[in-house]
């Protein structure tokens, strides 16, 4: 990836652009060797995660479309594109366009901060964790505004249900990101990966930080409105929530959305609080110098593909929450856990007991 | 170079946002352009290198008070056209505030402008340079007194507006799902001796 990169940037130095200029071309070009293998990889998603629930649920899931229904993705994108996009009367038109657009927007802007191995991020920021934080917070708004702007009941009670639990969980989301920060001692990502770099699979955080982590991911269902806590589109209750009135390709947005948040979500945790792009067999002998030895991008997918699948499994077997679960197991449960480990943690810190004592 | 275009960009989008907020007739509308323009003051505060506060801007207010603003602004039945109802009557008074405003700020600007320090461009800081780690260690060292205290008053504040809303009625019902969870099938489930059975005499 890196002498990829590197090429690139010699490349565009033969064409002689001003040095502004240069940064901008080769930023773009790093953006597109993010965005299309993350659009790609949403599209897949979709069609595990209904191969997947279909076997969990003794069925066979699509396999009428390619091999094995390997092109359902595809012909399913291509319905989107072509079905009419119908606006509902006395909606706000511009707002009702606008909110896909910032849901999408949040969804991918947040992947400039993310690190996928040792020298390949977009944008290397020193308050890297915030900024994740800060974007994660904006993409409610894509869900609020369509509710809105959708002039319907039921999009506007899906909205408000989202809009509810989004800010609830957020905060337990945060205050288990400050303990991966005491962990990690650093706001940038890349840091807090490198802090984790052990001997071998101990060094993770996920092991002094295990509520942390815990707390972390079901707080990462909630926020991106998965099932167990999709009440925010909740079928039975409120017909597909705030995105009832959408129809086509504006559905498809509010979809790439959703999906593209859920696989950083994965790739958050990971970062967090399983070591990034960290070999697990690091520091095994015989391996070492081996492929499955080494760190690498190889790594991080295949630790991302596993809470992937965790997504889908959750989905597929737990019984949705009621609203008022969901709000108590927030406000009520996670909150205290996530401050109580903090405070465990400090002392931990304070005295130099876990991986961060060096 | 680069850096005056954005700024002007920014600025300009955020006088048209603030402009919006109070010329928009729909509430909701102002409170998505007062989100547009925090968002613009947070790029602004990007150009000046004070990263952490841009990011906290946008974490706190567009993030979590907006929302829950937005939340407020959209359950409301507001009637439009009453609102526009006092618009000529308060004028005098609104350009009498934006008078006084106005001048203040000229005045400020004037003031500072006598002995020019304040006109000189600022040094950009060296690479590597953290705005959140300085922050921080100034907060925690010189400061620490001063945010404890902030910090003591606004735990007062939400513990004062829990302790407001929670009243206690008499005939509540209240969940406890430990007494949910732990219900036996005895505790539920009664048998009842049936004779319909049996025949009766009437």
């Amino acid at each position: 990836m890196t002498a990829l990169i590197d090429l690139l940037d010699r490349l565009i130095g033969v064409i002689g652009l001003p040095e502004f200029l240069h940064y901008v071309v080769l930023t773009s070009i790093k953006i597109v060797l993010v965005l299309v293998p993350l659009i790609i990889a949403v599209a897949y998603f979709t069609y595990a995660e209904r191969k997947i629930i279909g076997y969990i649920q003794n069925r066979l899931g699509p396999n009428r479309v390619g091999w094995y229904g390997l092109l359902q993705p595809f012909a399913d994108t291509l319905k989107m594109l072509l079905k009419e996009i119908v606006v509902p009367s006395n909606a706000s038109p511009f707002l009702f366009f606008l909110a896909p657009l910032l849901s999408l927007m949040a969804a991918f802007a947040v992947w400039a901060v993310v690190p996928f191995s040792e020298n390949f991020v977009i944008a290397d920021i020193d308050a890297g964790l915030l900024y994740v934080l800060a974007l994660t917070s904006m993409g409610v708004y894509g869900v609020i505004i369509a509710g809105w702007a959708s002039n319907s009941k039921y999009a506007f009670l899906g909205a408000m249900r989202s809009a509810a639990q989004i800010v609830a969980y957020e905060i337990a989301m945060g205050f288990a990101l400050v303990g991966v920060l005491m962990a990690g001692g650093s706001l940038n990502l890349s840091a807090i990966v490198l802090a984790q770099e052990g001997t071998s699979v101990l060094g993770w955080f996920v092991w002094p930080l295990f509520p942390l982590f815990m707390v972390y991911f079901i707080s990462g269902l909630a926020e991106t409105n998965r099932a167990p806590f999709d009440v925010a589109e909740g079928e039975s209750e409120i017909v597909a929530g705030f995105h009832v009135e959408y129809s086509g390709i504006a559905f498809g947005l509010f979809f790439l959305a959703e999906y593209a948040n859920m696989i950083l979500i994965t790739a958050l945790t990971v970062i967090f609080f399983f070591g990034g792009w960290m070999s697990p067999f690091a520091g095994i002998p015989g391996l070492d110098g081996t492929f499955i030895g080494q760190s690498s991008f190889f790594w991080m997918a295949i630790k991302m593909a596993f809470f992937m699948f965790c997504f889908l499994w959750a989905r597929a077997t737990f019984p949705r929450y009621r609203y008022d679960q969901i709000m108590r197991l927030g406000w009520k449960v996670f909150l205290p856990v996530t401050i109580v480990w903090i405070a465990v943690e400090g002392v931990m810190v304070a005295a130099q007991i876990g991986p961060w004592a060096a | 170079m680069v850096t005056t275009l954005l700024f002007y960009a920014f600025a300009s989008v955020l006088i048209i946002a603030a402009v919006g907020v109070i010329a928009s007739k729909n509430p909701v509308h102002s409170a998505l352009f007062l989100v547009l323009a925090f968002f613009e003051s947070a790029m602004l505060w990007l150009l000046m290198e004070a990263e952490f506060l841009a990011v906290v801007l946008v974490l706190v207010y567009v993030g979590a008070v907006m929302v829950l603003f937005l939340f407020v602004v959209m359950m409301l039945d507001i009637n439009v056209e009453r609102m526009r109802d006092g618009y000529t009557r308060y004028l005098p008074l609104g350009l009498v505030v934006a008078l006084v405003v106005i001048l203040e700020i000229g005045h400020v600007i004037w003031y500072r402008s006598q002995n020019l320090p304040f006109l000189t461009v600022p040094e950009p800081n060296p690479e590597g340079y953290s705005n959140t780690r300085e922050l921080g260690s100034v907060l925690y060292t010189e400061y620490v007194y001063a945010f404890e205290l902030a910090s003591v008053v606004l735990l007062l504040a939400i513990v004062a507006a829990i302790t407001l809303t929670m009243r206690k009625r008499p005939g509540l019902k209240v969940q406890d799902v430990a007494k949910q969870v732990a219900v036996n099938r005895d505790d539920r489930v009664r048998l009842v001796k049936d004779d319909a059975g049996t025949e009766t005499e009437t």
